[in-house]
């Protein structure tokens, strides 16, 4: 038994899809942003597992070039949730709620 | 990869990083819906860590376990009538089927694809003896320009943020144009 490229992919869908499913089936902001948040996750475990898997690289550097693209993943999701839940304070402030089912200003 | 040690641990902390998303899902209160995706946060730096990836897996832990959650706890604290409540909204249903199907999807293709990937002694050679020093070594050389912008990213996100949450406490006349203002929407909507 051993462990290949093809379970750690396995295990990044499902991540994703429940990232999928919270972020659109979850009436609170915050709880959405943690939808996203797990969508992120699930990209960066596949960016790393191609790193260590993947056959066409020519050296270590080449490969590593996956990590150099999870740490940029990390800095504009952490940039991402300083200013969505800033918004969310600022909604909150303006419409007492942070629902997004009663934030309807612009529903035609 | 073919260690018993690895095998185990990969089956463990995968478990672990898909409880705590379904966690997320089930829980009905939104405070421990943080705590069940930190636990999914701490997993996902284990799987990192079974892949080699030992300076992602710190970054992991530092940043989303603990400053990204710790963001989502004040944003709770600071909303504080609706938010402690994880219901789902009226887009639960396809929200989910689309989730499931792209899942499944994914499962199936990782399952049935003849990847394209090392094993055995290639595999055992590509160990990533020193990851940290290449990834800086990376950022400053290769990938300069995205760090640059990179940064100006966060400094704009930070000044961002602080602009969207500031209140201006000293000014009476503003903050009443502000309620005026506010009074109007209310109006309009």
């Amino acid at each position: 038994m051993t462990v290949e490229l093809g379970h750690y992919v396995a295990v990044s869908g499902v991540i994703f899809g429940l990232g999928v499913i919270v972020a659109l089936g979850k009436r609170n902001a915050v709880a959405v942003l943690m939808g996203v948040e797990l969508m992120l996750n699930a990209v960066n475990l596949l960016l790393v597992a191609f790193a260590r898997f993947g056959a066409a690289f020519a050296n270590d550097a080449a490969a590593l070039s996956g990590h150099a693209f999870v740490i940029f993943v990390l800095t504009v999701a952490a940039a991402e949730a300083a200013v969505v839940l800033a918004m969310a304070v600022l909604v909150y402030r303006r419409r007492e709620t942070v629902e997004l089912d009663r934030i309807t200003l612009m529903r035609w | 990869m073919d260690s018993t040690g690895i095998v185990v641990g990969f089956w463990v902390l995968a478990a672990i990083t898909i409880a705590g998303a379904l966690g997320v899902i089930a829980s009905r209160d939104l405070l421990h819906a943080i705590f069940f995706l930190i636990v999914s946060f701490l997993g996902m730096a284990g799987l990192f860590v079974t892949l080699s990836a030992d300076f992602i897996a710190v970054a992991q832990v530092l940043i989303y376990a603990g400053a990204i959650s710790v963001l989502l706890v004040f944003a709770v604290m600071l909303t504080p009538l609706v938010s402690r409540d994880n219901g789902n909204s009226l887009y639960i249903a396809p929200g989910a089927l689309a989730g499931l199907a792209m899942a499944a999807l994914v499962v199936f293709v990782a399952v049935d694809a003849d990847w394209a990937q090392l094993s055995g002694d290639a595999l055992a050679a590509r160990s990533f003896p020193d990851t940290a020093a290449t990834i800086g070594e990376l950022l400053v050389g290769r990938y300069v320009l995205a760090f640059e912008v990179a940064s100006v990213l966060l400094l704009f996100a930070l000044l961002g943020a602080i602009v969207l949450v500031h209140e201006r406490r000293d000014d009476g006349a503003a903050a009443a144009r502000a309620e005026a203002a506010a009074a109007g929407d209310e109006e309009a909507a």
